[in-house]
């Protein structure tokens, strides 16, 4: 079954206009929970509360407040709000084209494949640009009064936007030190090598499947019927003190099923 | 217990998932923490007056707020009707993947593909030891080599891959297959050959927009820029400003938690941790209980608050002294 396009648009490549829509490229699959009462297993209702009174306050009677850096508050009115909400537009402006991986992927929030709008010849004409070039495009776009910030790429050989995450979203890695000690002995990081070596493999995403969520959803369904599910305790794991031994008996274990 | 806080909370630095790594046999106890906060502008609800507003849980149409211990997680069986799951039994069906994060394989780098990448944490050492943890990392990164594992957290299985990169070991949150479309299930068109002068046209348009380097400027939010800057506008001509007052501690909450991150996961990578009853038995994934339920009769009732205010505890205002130190045990747990 072919999916909805959520938006559609114009992306701008230089002057070359490419006609386009939006498809969101994710289905979550979790199992979706509700927060519910135990007094009547119902979903909660939830509302705002004002702390010093406990009193309910109407969602039309709230504000939002800005909390400057010396705890002065300043409400902000809804229209004041909406008035420094971007533009509504339907143009995807490509930025720059940059060298794969300049775009470090921890910028990466959310795919979304881009489908032809209409005429396919300026799309497929974009897909071959995009792949001949090896290049990585920055694409800035307005979409459902949200400013967003992509990568566009290739997947599967279909273009892709990848909405980026912004500045101050992603922890400085860069400015964290790895922990540090008394050098490592070589022995074991002989050991380690083999052990990783050992569980070296090809990835390949189609042997994880999640087969919890089908059990989450027998149990619901089991105690939908009122059976009990018998509790397990988790075992306590406990951490090698004694690393080189362990290393040894993984080697050991591993040999042994190979 | 492996305990965890929701991927969204960005309220302070909690881990989001505490438990074992294990490759082969060795383990080591560790935490994540999220790499990755939602936007830096945070407006807060207030009423008119500018009063912090809270959100609290009712039932129906009682008036009386539900405590943490009143709520519960459920699932829609058929229309109207739930049934209530608890955190054990979700425990139950897969006991060792909840307290336990294990690298059965090691993969090239380049087989991952971002595509799938959902969310990044940080994986700090727990209980001060950071050997095991060097090690990993250390081998990892020298053999370009990424593991892979699953754990169950909460009524969710993740499919994760542990990166190293400069001697901090970093998880990727996978999608699973399954969870990213293909072009086919989307219904796009297969691939047509494009006309040469086209793609040549727009192969122009990209040289003229190429970089070498990604100007940072570009990532800047700007819709952030645009509220601050209007709002601080307003603050120095005075329009509708409040001046924060005795809660002035919590107003400024929102803009040092950045700060409080950086700093425990410097902590944490170092090995400072408090010594714990926890690590004495062993056992890292008990780690984060131990600090809630620490001495809770030694603080005062302000502090006791605060701890509430930070676990979202509803009805705490209305609590005395020993009704704050229960909840916050009960929440702890």
């Amino acid at each position: 079954m072919a999916a909805r396009a959520i938006w559609k648009a114009v992306l701008h490549c230089g002057p070359v206009r490419v006609p386009v829509k939006l498809f969101s490229a994710i289905e979550d699959q979790s199992v979706r929970f509700r927060v519910l009462s135990r007094k009547n297993q119902q979903p909660v209702r939830q509302a705002l509360v004002n702390p010093e009174t406990d009193e309910i306050v109407p969602h039309e009677k709230t504000r939002r407040a800005y909390v400057a850096d010396n705890g002065d508050r300043v409400i902000l009115e809804s229209p004041e709000l909406a008035a420094l909400e971007p533009e509504a537009s339907r143009d995807i402006e490509l930025l720059a084209f940059l060298p794969p991986e300049e775009i470090d992927h921890r910028w990466y929030e959310r795919p979304y494949y881009l489908g032809p709008d209409g005429d396919s010849s300026a799309y497929f004409a974009l897909a071959d640009a995009v792949e001949a070039s090896g290049l990585e495009g920055l694409a800035r776009w307005v979409m459902r009064g949200r400013e967003y910030l992509g990568a566009l790429r290739l997947h599967r050989g279909y273009p892709i936007l990848l909405s980026l995450r912004f500045a101050g979203e992603v922890v400085a890695a860069e400015e964290l030190k790895a922990p540090s000690g008394p050098a490592l002995n070589q022995k074991e990081l002989e050991m380690a090598r083999q052990l990783i070596g050992m569980l070296d493999a090809e990835f390949d995403l189609a042997s994880y499947r999640d087969e919890y969520r089908s059990r989450v959803l027998d149990l619901v369904d089991s105690k939908a019927k009122g059976r009990r599910l018998r509790l397990v305790k988790p075992r306590r794991k406990v951490p090698s003190d004694d690393l080189g031994g362990a290393l040894r008996a993984s080697l050991k274990a591993v040999r042994k099923t190979a | 217990m492996a305990r965890e806080t929701e991927p969204e909370e960005h309220e302070s630095p909690k881990p989001f998932w505490s438990g074992v790594v294990t490759f082969g046999l060795v383990s080591l106890p560790v935490s994540l923490f999220p790499a990755t906060r939602g936007s830096t502008l945070r407006l807060r609800m207030v009423d008119a007056d500018g009063t912090f507003l809270e959100r609290r849980f009712f039932s129906g149409d009682e008036l009386e707020p539900l405590e943490s211990a009143d709520i519960a997680r459920g699932y829609e069986v058929e229309a109207g009707r739930f049934v209530v799951i608890e955190d054990d039994e979700l425990e139950s069906l897969e006991p060792e993947k909840s307290r336990e994060i294990d690298l059965g394989e090691f993969v090239a780098l380049p087989d991952l593909d971002p595509v799938h990448f959902e969310r990044a944490y940080v994986l700090v050492p727990d209980g001060g030891a950071t050997k095991a943890y060097r090690l990993l990392a250390k081998t990892m990164e020298a053999q370009e080599r990424a593991g892979i594992a699953t754990f169950v957290m909460r009524g969710k299985e993740y499919l994760c891959a542990i990166l190293s990169e400069r001697g901090i070991l970093r998880v990727e949150t996978l999608r699973f297959r399954d969870e990213v479309r293909t072009p086919d299930a989307i219904g796009l068109p297969r691939k047509q050959d494009a006309d040469a002068g086209d793609v040549a046209e727009l192969a122009k348009a990209i040289r003229s927009l190429q970089a070498k380097k990604l100007d940072r400027a570009h990532l800047e939010d700007r819709r952030t820029r645009r509220i601050v800057g209007y709002a601080e506008k307003k603050r120095k001509a005075g329009t509708d400003v409040v001046e924060g007052g005795d809660d002035e501690e919590e107003a400024k909450e929102s803009t040092t938690d950045v700060i409080d991150l950086m700093q425990v996961l410097r902590e944490r990578l170092e090995g400072k941790v408090r010594a714990r009853r926890a690590t004495a038995d062993g056992g890292g994934t008990s780690a984060p209980k131990g600090k809630a339920a620490d001495r809770l009769d030694d603080k005062s009732k302000s502090q006791l608050y605060a701890t509430a205010q930070k676990m979202e505890i509803p009805g705490r205002s209305a609590m005395t002294k020993p009704q704050l130190i229960r909840a916050i045990r009960r929440h702890a747990h």
